[in-house]
């Protein structure tokens, strides 16, 4: 069985969740391995991760360089060519990161490339057995992996639970002076932070959450009316702010913001992982889709078929009865 | 500016149930609604308004058979100019890998400035544009969610990340970047728009055309491979209300009562 690498994100001297849950997806690939870390970047909190990392990792690779400070897919590609052996399986989370870092990285190591990872089955051989959905998660499929090159696998974020014991006791071990070159054609400018606008939907605690299922900018008048009626806001999903009918600042989901609502009502939404990700605070959520099917109701506590053009109104009439 | 986009037929999500077939092996294809894949269509948007801003032409490619000329006609009809139908029986069962091989063939045989992917299908994992431009050794840069042209062959590009946050890039060309939704509007797309280019050749390109090599695409290459398909668990589930929408109401309602959802 080829090693086992896993390539973790951090901020201000912090792992993210996802260092651990790549630990335990190392782990469903080989019980008998404790994978190895790879933490890359610069400045005083590096150490700090790397230190954080020694119970769940038996050697941590520390990448010190000053192209390396901004989380950078492109300098960092170029590094883990140098310093990764062929043949080795390379764990990454896909978050917006791995998505640009790990496709053109599978071709700079010859290896295989599985994309958002939610299970792992097991290697049989040169074979790797893994899950992973399609079509915004309606379907699932099992898909096999030639692991006789190496992988880089891709791993969704929250699909694994970290191991509960870990005392690997890693040691830290400094790649630095392997990497080369790293001046690369893109060059990182700057972040530009989110913008709230005039509701900030994680503080609400009533959200009526609007799909592609509004079909049109003018139903969106029936969300609105139905959280005034409940006293909450209206947030949405991807496909709405896509199509401009509201503001940015009103998108749930991994790309727009996070919400802790006691009540979250799911209309005309599909229920992506993408979306999913930005419910928490477990509120009670419920889901109206006109199709049975939708992967919204394996995540919501209460489910209705209905149309939400139809549905919504008459809620808000019956709640303004009441 | 020369502006390739790679673009791809999907059954289309927001128009079907995706159901299972029998033998559990396949989607059941029947009775699908196909169309361009969303993410693809917002790259061709945004190559059509760079270059009515900067001049050059935007040319469309897939790789497929037949039945996939019709979203390279809706691309052409939106405005690309050119459009190919990269198509061999020996690109069957090819993985992304295969696939990025057959397009950076194509890419080749051009001489692009830039080539545009959209950011993921529907049935795939966001991979194509990554490696390809890692095969031709371009730059590259995922979720893309604006572009401006700079002097001196340089574009600076927004990226979208977590938390509604935007990173923001300097990239040299010729690059490759995946093309996130929302970017722009595409325009719309009427019958009479497609009738129009109905006799619009659209070149087709086989292995040979393309200098793809034998056993480096096709199922024979291919490092990953869909076993099967099978329905996700229930997960939790939810509790499914059922009855008269006057009696869901009434109950939905004392839910949410205990719930301090309604104030």
């Amino acid at each position: 069985m080829p090693r086992i690498f896993a390539c973790i994100e951090h901020k201000a001297g912090v792992a993210d969740d996802s260092a651990a849950e790549l630990a335990a997806a190392a782990k469903r690939i080989d019980a008998a391995q404790v994978p190895v870390a790879v933490v890359a970047g610069w400045g005083p909190g590096l150490d700090a991760v790397c230190e954080a990392l020694r119970p769940a990792y038996s050697e941590i690779w520390r990448i010190a360089d000053r192209a390396l400070a901004h989380p950078d897919a492109e300098p960092l590609r170029k590094a883990l060519a140098s310093v990764l052996p062929r043949g080795s399986i390379v764990l990454v989370p896909h978050a917006h990161f791995g998505v640009d870092l790990s496709p053109g990285l599978s071709i700079k190591l010859d290896a295989a490339f599985v994309s958002d990872v939610l299970q792992i089955e097991g290697a049989e051989g040169a074979w790797l057995k893994v899950v992973r959905q399609e079509f915004g998660g309606q379907v699932s499929a099992h898909v096999r992996c030639d692991i006789s090159s190496g992988a880089v696998i891709n791993i969704r974020p929250g699909a694994f639970r970290p191991l509960e014991s870990a005392n690997a006791a890693g040691r830290v071990v400094d790649q630095s002076a392997r990497i080369g070159d790293l001046t690369v054609r893109r060059r990182y400018l700057e972040t530009v932070a989110s913008e709230t606008g005039g509701v900030d939907i994680s503080k609400e605690p009533v959200l009526v959450s609007i799909g592609r299922g509004i079909q049109a900018q003018e139903n969106v008048a029936i969300a609105e009316e139905l959280a005034a009626a409940m006293g909450g806001a209206v947030s949405c999903s991807r496909p709405v702010v896509d199509a401009k009918w509201l503001d940015k600042s009103r998108q749930v989901g991994s790309s727009g913001c996070t919400v802790k609502p006691r009540v979250y009502l799911a209309c005309g939404i599909s229920g992506s992982f993408q979306h999913l990700v930005g419910i928490k605070g477990n509120p009670l959520v419920v889901a109206i889709n006109k199709n049975p099917k939708a992967p919204i109701f394996r995540a919501a506590d209460v489910g209705i078929v209905d149309d939400i053009l139809e549905f919504l109104p008459a809620l808000t009439d019956r709640i303004r009865e009441q | 500016m020369e502006i390739l986009v790679c673009v791809k037929r999907v059954p289309d999500t927001s128009e079907n149930e995706i159901e299972i077939n029998a033998e559990g092996n396949d989607i059941e294809r029947d009775d699908l609604v196909y169309s361009i894949n969303e993410p693809d269509n917002y790259a061709v948007e945004e190559a059509l308004r760079m270059v009515e801003r900067a001049g050059g032409i935007v040319t469309v490619a897939t790789v497929g058979g037949e039945d996939d000329e019709e979203v390279l006609r809706r691309e052409m009809a939106m405005g690309a100019k050119q459009a190919a139908l990269l198509s061999d029986e020996s690109f069957d069962g090819s993985d992304a890998r295969g696939i990025a091989t057959v397009l950076k063939g194509f890419v080749q045989k051009g001489k692009y400035d830039l080539v545009l992917t959209g950011v993921q299908a529907e049935d795939g994992g966001a991979q194509v544009g990554g490696m390809l431009a890692a095969m031709l050794d371009y730059p590259f840069a995922s979720l893309v969610t604006g572009i401006e042209a700079l002097d001196g062959r340089k574009l600076k590009i927004t990226r979208e990340i977590e938390g509604g946050n935007k990173e923001i890039y300097e990239i040299d060309l010729p690059c490759v970047l995946s093309i996130q939704t929302g970017i722009n509007e595409p325009r719309y797309v009427g019958m009479r728009g497609i009738r129009q280019v109905a006799s619009v050749p659209i070149s087709a390109l086989g292995a040979a055309d393309l200098g793809v090599e034998d056993g480096a695409v096709g199922a024979a290459a291919a490092r990953v491979k869909r076993l099967d398909y099978f329905v996700p668990p229930a997960g939790k589930g939810a509790e499914m209300l059922s009855g008269g929408r006057a009696e869901i109401i009434d109950r939905l309602i004392e839910l949410l009562k205990a719930r301090g959802g309604l104030q």
